[in-house]
């Protein structure tokens, strides 16, 4: 390893007059770094602002086409990013009864016991699978991770969750896609990580591994047991692959359906709706499209610095 | 549970009454040979961790394997209410029904179309876009943007689609710029000619900010002494990024790119489900869609199955083959580093 002497010492001599520049210890580059020029600069600020802006326009624009009145609407075209007229018509025409509220309650439902029953089934089997000398568990574990080199189709599924008796109820969407081999690699991963004097010390003090697990494990794994948390609320909320395949009646529908049916589709919701508002017809489709993604857009700040550790320890160790 | 704790082994039971008493006698006489459990023995010791894992090993096995056997339906003329006992087997007639069949190759033809499109136009744009990230030097901005543009990952296909359709769709925001520009008003989500490059599109908007994070760890792996001697020998930005950035994280594109081509087969289900209907089967229809349309919509189980089959059986191989691969190449590919 080169000491800073030294690197210095040898840009000296292959660097012709080295400008004597201003230390910026602050801005984190390396001596040996040129400084940007300002077209670079430029550049690379218009690239970032083009892609911020490429993401954050249309989410913007749905936001604000939600709160248009139909002035508003018929002065600008597609999205109207900053309402003149800000109203709330859409949202009163949405939560008076009818079908988008009911498809918020269902998918809220199915979100909430999903996610539990998968955290639950997931950490029992992560767990019991985190310790090479339980009997079996290297053939479990190779019995789930196979899972992941195929998939057995469209219409072997369906012909289960029939035979299951399982078709037209709420548990056609949870059970099929209850643990997911890619969050059981990396819930097993970091318990295994765990130190493993701590398992010892508890097993020296007479805790049983249920309770090793209850007292020990769980609390240190907060972090990682949030972003799966995240993962699999995030699949029931936009759940729709298995409401389509696998659910006739539609009261029964989470919120990805109704949006295909009232906003893709473009049928009319304010006659699908109980209420007497009228609002514009495209403020009612956005502001449902608002009420699917705000869910995710309030989550997402806290749990974001999860995510580089918890997808890097799948994908290397998966 | 504090009764039930099974017995150390005897190697961690030594070592822990080393730590304790130091200097203590051997206690515990070492026998010639290492006693072996039993198996019942070991299954009643590992009882609570086996039943921990009981139900997450049933949803794998009846939610993955067992649907396996409903692919006896590709060799049968299957009907609901006979059921698979009672439907007449038909051999390979599903097969060489569906082989026949125009439209079962135009949605193949599909299928590998929006896959090249994808694999060629998309696959480069996470990594151009870590390659900015990285390059952003203040620390808070390159936070700033990477919360950004993970975001849409988690946004559902349903809620893209409808968004794509507001800007690029007949009555959206394009088609208002171009009227008023005096350009014919183009509609891109019903033009057929256009699927495959709308849906590589509405796929980088969803995952390109996704897909940076194992670029971004593998540029962070590279030594940073290898930056410092390539500047130190002359070479420009440029240079470094053409011998230094790139080898360095090459390993990782390639490993990336095969496990792309073993997926080649799958393109997104839901994604095209939601659009075919705009732009119509001949462009719109893929091996999933058309599995879906003929089986579960048009009740014809047998044909749809064997599609299934088909598709299952190539696109498993190819995954395979791909990770395979990969081991040959010296990775470690995507399931064997599992159980370290």
């Amino acid at each position: 390893m080169l000491t800073a002497e030294k690197t210095r010492a040898k840009t000296r001599s292959t660097v012709p007059a080295p400008r004597p520049a201003p230390v910026r210890k602050s801005d984190g580059r390396p001596p040996w770094m040129e400084r940007p020029t300002r077209m670079g600069t430029t550049a690379k600020a218009v690239a970032v602002v083009v892609v911020v802006l490429a993401v954050a326009y249309p989410l913007i624009g749905v936001i604000g086409t939600s709160f248009a009145s139909q002035t508003d609407i018929i002065k600008s075209s597609g999205l109207v990013l900053w309402p003149d007229h800000p109203t709330l018509d859409a949202y009163r025409t949405i939560f008076t009864g009818g079908v988008v509220t009911r498809a918020l309650f269902v998918s809220v439902g199915i979100t909430v016991f999903g996610t539990l029953a998968s955290l639950l089934v997931t950490v029992g089997m992560a767990y019991g699978l985190s310790r090479r000398e339980v009997t079996g568990s290297r053939f479990i574990l190779m019995t789930a991770l196979f899972t992941m080199l195929f998939n057995a189709g469209i219409i072997p599924n369906f012909l289960l969750v029939k035979g299951l008796g399982l078709y037209d109820t709420y548990a056609a969407l949870v059970m099929p896609t209850l643990v997911s081999a890619f969050n059981l690699v990396v819930l097993r991963s970091f318990f295994m990580n765990l130190p493993e004097e701590l398992y010892d010390a508890a097993k020296v003090d007479g805790a049983g591994d249920f309770r090793i697990l209850v007292r020990i494990v769980l609390p240190l794994s907060k972090a990682v047991l949030a972003v799966i948390s995240l993962f699999y609320a995030v699949t029931y909320w936009n759940a729709f692959f298995n409401s389509l395949l696998y659910l006739n009646d539609t009261d029964k529908w989470p919120l990805p359906m109704v949006l295909r049916t009232y906003v893709l589709q473009g049928q009319s919701l304010n006659a699908a709706s109980a209420g007497e508002v009228l609002a514009p017809q495209q403020a009612v489709q956005m502001a449902v499209l608002v009420i699917a993604v705000v869910p995710i857009l309030c989550v997402y700040p806290f749990l974001q610095r999860y995510f580089t550790k918890g997808v890097l320890t799948g994908a290397v160790k998966g | 549970m504090a009764d039930t704790a099974p017995p150390l082994p005897r190697e961690k039971r030594r070592k822990w009454r080393k730590q304790v008493e130091e200097p203590a006698p051997p206690a515990v006489p070492a026998p010639v040979a290492p006693r072996r459990l039993t198996l019942g023995q070991r299954i009643k010791r590992d009882r609570v961790m086996l039943l921990l894992t009981l139900p997450g090993l049933l949803y794998f096995v009846v939610f993955h394997y067992v649907p396996l056997l409903g692919y006896v339906v590709a060799f049968q003329d299957y009907q609901p209410y006979l059921g698979y006992m009672h439907s007449v087997w038909v051999g390979f007639a599903n097969f060489s029904a569906a082989f026949a069949e125009p439209a079962f190759w135009s949605a193949t033809f599909n299928t590998l179309e929006i896959a090249l499109v994808q694999l060629v136009f998309f696959f480069p744009v996470p990594v151009a876009l870590a390659l900015l990230l990285n390059s952003i030097a203040s620390d808070r901005i390159r936070r700033f943007v990477q919360s950004v543009v993970y975001l849409p990952h988690f946004i559902g296909w349903v809620i893209i689609v409808s968004i794509f359709q507001q800007i690029l769709g007949g009555a959206g925001v394009l088609p208002d710029v171009l009227g008023s520009m005096g350009l014919p008003r183009y509609d891109m989500m019903s033009d057929p000619d256009a699927f495959p490059w709308l849906l590589t599109l509405q796929v980088a908007w969803k995952d390109a900010g996704w897909g940076t994070i194992i670029i971004l760890a593998a540029l962070l792996n590279i030594d940073r002494q290898q930056y410092e001697a390539a500047a130190i020998d002359g070479a420009g930005p440029r240079r470094r990024l053409w011998h230094v950035t790139l080898p360095g994280i090459a390993p990782v594109l390639i490993l990336l790119l095969i496990l792309n081509l073993g997926q080649i087969l799958s393109v997104g289900f839901e994604q095209i489900l939601l659009q075919r209907d705009a732009v119509g089967p001949d462009a719109g229809e893929v091996l999933d869609t058309y599995v879906y349309y003929h089986g579960i919509k048009d009740n014809d189980w047998g044909v749809a199955a064997a599609v299934g089959l088909v598709k299952a059986v190539i696109g498993t191989a190819l995954v395979l083959g791909a990770n395979k691969f990969a081991h040959r190449l010296g990775h470690e590919g995507v399931y064997r580093g599992a159980d370290r």
